[in-house]
């Protein structure tokens, strides 16, 4: 396998931050907000690698930073230090030093969202294959017929009944919204899809059916999944590595088995015995 | 013979006009006095003024002669006429500690220095008709204005008085005056870009519609929004007005303009920086109006605050909602455009209409 | 004591083209502005007029920054010399702009304003049409926040205006949108062309004409200069298509029932009996199209 996504030292402070924000937050001082300035660590020091194919799991409570990667990654907020390089065939893409118009073009064309609100990855008022057309349309694909034969294959793809692609996803089930986000992230097959939670909230048989859904697309289309979420079962099902997050920080990494069946740090332990 | 839908809309307009100015002749003389006009329509006068943006009584006064009462016409024979004039001065920033005063309450305190000064105002009236006026004897105006006259001394120096809010700042409970060196956009003369500067902002409300204001104002006050004002002051007076020397460059005393000027304070926020702080809002428009001056404030601070709290939840804190909506002379325009022939359009929008028709029929197999 | 009679208010008058001198030379910087960023809305410092907001005043303030006393000109509305607002208009340049000359015939005038039509006969490069505006914005329909609406001209990102076009095709198997068709030029800012029928928009593409667009109540101004593409957003699978004049009883194209004409886009109306009728919308071409159908009998 090689490399797709290689995130080093990635921070990300609200607020006007000060000299002494890292030093006095994070997993060891039980906080990520700075008693000198008032400023949020959100996230610091996150490195790792994502390979090609691979499912790497993000857990950890809300505040632990885990949305706040998604958000970095996909541009939705910025960085405020840190790297994160994209590994094409031929070249190498620093995201974040890329202007405003290829991020978007990146976000387009190589990058798939879930969010756990479909409010923010869909228009709930416009047909479940217009939602998709629009994505296609971003990546320059303005053919009607191919809109709506590509929008039928994949909305069939992630099961949504097929008569109801010309219907708004706000009369969707909860289910059902997610399996057209995801349909919609897939459009223009990117190499990399980031889920934020798409599970939470919904019933828990739905959940199943999801992360099923999930885990046979990415055996099929071999698409490397950043997948965050604060329930154990989700990365026990989904991801082959995980990364465990605290107070902005990564607090353990590594093999999801290992990682469930013999927690090193403690957190991770009561994490995992709370659970069981 | 085929019929031709549109000629001789010349002589149509022509005719139009004739049949509105026998409009405003049909009861016979006499015709309104422009000095009747500012009086005895004092509001109406002062509203017109403030959305017209022009602080010229006797103009004023015509054009709401000319516009048959219609306020929103008679800003526009205003606006109209500005757009006829150059600029060629500008006034420094003007204290409107300096305005001499006709009315000054505050809400927020039982006595503030200078006092509270009630003046002319209808809010305590009962609202019951006086039938006497319907005919009002021409002598009794005089009598009226006699006898209010004669209870004032006049050898009392103009009154004016120090700002309220000035007190409650120096105790550190609102946000200190931030001195500004950028020079006042001026929206009459320079494209509006977003975001939108504050000077910008408080110009075009300081012109903007009165119901227009009061409304979007209102749903923040009801609840779209959080506020509880307190009127901290609300003033009403004459403000000296003055113009560099043409020659010497020195301030100079050109005349005065009558202004109404509120400031409102609400409820506090928590600083990113420093103690909690009350929230302030500031109207003010030319003429006597209340109401504008009010919501005025209370949109201004309904905006700022929610801008330094991340942005707007309600229209009304939303500067683009609010402040591209509230010219009159842009919605009351925009609104009768709708009478103007549009058959082009709708030629157009008939065309689509068939044509989607016929595919509908099309599709469920029948004849179109 | 403030006392002035009526004599002392009456020297309040105007110069030439009503607006002062000042205004002009902003309008007249924001029209070039425009010609070189052909399709970007460029925002100006709109006047207010005579006459209200909404009926031709950022055309108008094009039209009184460029007229001159030697400019012949020619105000059309609904392409009818004589409707309601081009004779209004044609009163104000008339009163404001001594020594202008007035014509209803296409190729005699310098400057040309109209609202919701482009004349038939195509115009020749040293004439300018000036096109009145109430909505500047062809992404109003799919984002109501001013802001978000410039980045997205910034980026060419018109994805939500085909997504519209879509939804169209969805629901009624036609682009569903009849005037203002949203029509990108010179292959970047997409623009609104004013409520033009689509039958007009191809009269935008490649023309030897400059073509002004002013909006004065929403204050922008933007054009389409000689010899630059204009087209209309379609999908490459579904035709742009004009206004259809054809007689479903018959199958042929409906004529005027005037001139005879074939090819200009028709008025459907009804006459005093209810009979419904055709006639071109362009009168100045219905009555030359006429005068040479009788010279020539």
């Amino acid at each position: 396998m090689s490399v797709l996504l290689e995130v080093e030292d990635l921070a990300r402070i609200h607020g006007r931050g000060c000299d002494r924000c890292l030093e006095v937050t994070g997993p060891e001082h039980g906080t990520n907000r700075c008693r000198f300035c008032g400023s949020v660590v959100a996230l610091r020091g996150a490195s790792f690698a994502l390979e090609r194919g691979e499912v790497l799991g993000v857990i950890g409570e809300s505040g632990s930073g885990k949305s706040t990667l998604v958000r970095l990654l996909c541009f939705d907020e910025p960085a405020s230090s840190g790297r994160a390089l994209f590994h094409e065939a031929d070249r190498v893409v620093d995201l974040f030093a890329l202007d405003a118009a290829r991020r978007r073009a990146f976000r387009d064309t190589r990058l798939g969202v879930v969010y756990q609100n479909p409010m923010l990855g869909l228009a709930l008022s416009i047909s479940a294959g217009g939602n998709i057309a629009e994505r296609l349309i971003a990546a320059e694909r303005v053919r009607y017929a191919f809109l709506r034969e590509r929008a039928r294959a994949l909305l069939e793809r992630t099961g949504v009944p097929v008569a109801r692609m010309d219907e708004p996803p706000a009369r969707f089930s909860g289910g059902m919204q997610q399996r057209v986000q995801i349909a919609k992230a897939l459009a223009t097959e990117p190499p990399l899809l980031l889920l934020d939670e798409i599970t939470t909230g919904l019933d828990l048989s739905v959940q199943a059916r999801i992360l099923d859904l999930v885990l046979e697309l990415q055996e099929q289309l071999a698409v490397s999944m950043l997948v965050v979420t604060h329930d154990l079962g989700v990365v026990r099902h989904l991801a082959s590595r995980t990364l465990v997050m605290r107070h902005g920080a990564i607090v353990e990494a590594g093999l999801t088995d290992q990682i469930l069946e013999d927690p090193s740090h403690p957190y991770t332990q009561e994490l995992v015995s709370a659970a069981l | 013979m085929s019929y031709v839908a549109v000629k001789g809309g010349g002589e149509a307009i022509r005719e139009a006009a004739r049949a509105l100015e026998a409009l405003r002749a049909m009861a016979g003389g006499p015709s309104l006095d422009p000095r009747q006009i500012e009086h005895q329509l004092h509001f109406l006068h002062g509203r017109v003024m403030s959305e017209g943006g022009l602080a010229d009584a006797d103009l004023v006064s015509l054009a709401i002669k000319q516009a048959l009462g219609d306020p929103l016409e008679a800003a526009l024979y205003l606006r109209a006429h500005r757009s006829t004039r150059p600029r060629l001065a500008e006034t420094a920033p003007l204290d409107t500690a300096r305005m001499r005063l006709v009315r000054r309450i505050s809400a927020a305190f039982k006595q503030v220095p200078g006092g509270q000064m009630l003046g002319a105002t209808p809010d305590y009236l009962h609202r019951l008709f006086r039938f006497e006026l319907l005919e009002e004897d021409p002598t009794a105006l005089e009598r009226i204005l006699a006898d209010w006259l004669a209870d004032r001394p006049n050898d009392l120096p103009p009154p004016t008085a120090p700002k309220v809010l000035d007190a409650l700042r120096a105790e550190g409970l609102l946000p200190p005056l931030q001195p500004s060196s950028e020079t006042a956009f001026d929206i009459t003369r320079e494209p509006l870009g977003f975001p939108v500067p504050r000077s910008a902002a408080l110009a075009i409300m300081a012109r903007g519609e009165t119901g227009g204001l009061l409304a979007l104002a209102y749903s923040n006050m009801r609840g779209y929004g959080d506020i509880h004002p307190t009127v901290g002051e609300l003033r009403v007076g004459y403000l000296p007005v003055e113009l560099p020397h043409p020659v010497t460059g020195e301030p100079v005393e050109v005349g005065e303009v009558l202004l109404t000027e509120c400031e409102i304070v609400a409820m506090f926020a928590r600083e990113e920086e420093g103690p909690p702080r009350f929230t302030v809002g500031y109207g003010a428009c030319f003429g006597h109006n209340e109401v504008k001056a009010i919501a005025m404030a209370v949109l201004d601070r309904a905006m700022s605050a929610a801008a330094a709290a991340g942005g707007p939840k309600n229209p009304s804190e939303d500067p683009d909602f609010v402040l591209l909506h509230v010219d009159g002379i842009e919605s009351h325009g925009f609104c009768i455009h709708y009478k103007m022939p549009h058959y082009v359009t709708f030629q157009s929008d008939m065309d689509r209409l068939r044509r989607a028709r016929a595919e509908a029929a099309r599709a469920e197999g029948r004849a179109p | 004591m403030r006392q002035r009679s009526a004599d002392a208010l009456l020297p309040l008058g105007h110069g030439f083209g009503y607006l002062d001198e000042d205004a002009k030379r902003e309008l007249r910087r924001a029209i070039f502005k425009a010609v070189c960023v052909p399709g970007h809305q460029t925002p100006y410092g709109s006047r207010e007029l005579p006459i209200a907001r909404g009926f031709g005043t950022g055309g108008l303030q094009i039209t009184l920054a460029l007229i001159g006393p030697e400019d012949v000109l020619k105000v059309i509305d609904q392409g009818s010399d004589d409707s309601v607002n081009a004779a209004n208009l044609r009163r104000l340049f008339l009163a404001t702009c001594p020594g202008v000359r007035e014509t209803r015939r296409t190729q005699e005038a310098s400057l040309i304003q109209t609202r919701h039509r482009i004349p038939e006969r195509p115009l020749r490069a040293d004439q300018i049409l000036i096109l009145q505006v109430p909505y500047p914005d062809p992404l109003v329909v799919v984002e109501p926040n001013e802001s978000k609406r410039r980045l997205m001209h910034g980026r060419a990102d018109y994805a939500k205006l085909w997504v519209k076009l879509y939804e169209g095709m969805v629901t009624f198997s036609e682009i569903t949108i009849s005037h203002r068709y949203p029509t990108r030029i010179a292959g970047h800012y997409v623009i609104d062309p004013s409520p033009i029928p689509r039958f007009d928009v191809p009269k935008l593409h490649r023309a030897d004409c400059l073509y002004l667009f002013g909006a004065g109540r929403e204050k922008r101004i933007y054009a389409v200069p000689p010899h630059t593409t204009a087209e209309p957003l379609t999908f490459e699978d579904v035709p742009f298509r004009v206004e259809d004049f054809t007689d479903p009883a018959t199958g042929r194209r409906r004529a005027c029932s005037r001139c005879g004409s074939t090819t200009s886009f028709l008025d459907e109306f009804f006459d005093e009996t209810g009979a419904r009728l055709f006639q071109c919308s362009d009168t100045a071409f219905c009555d030359e199209e006429l005068a040479g159908r009788g010279a020539a009998a």
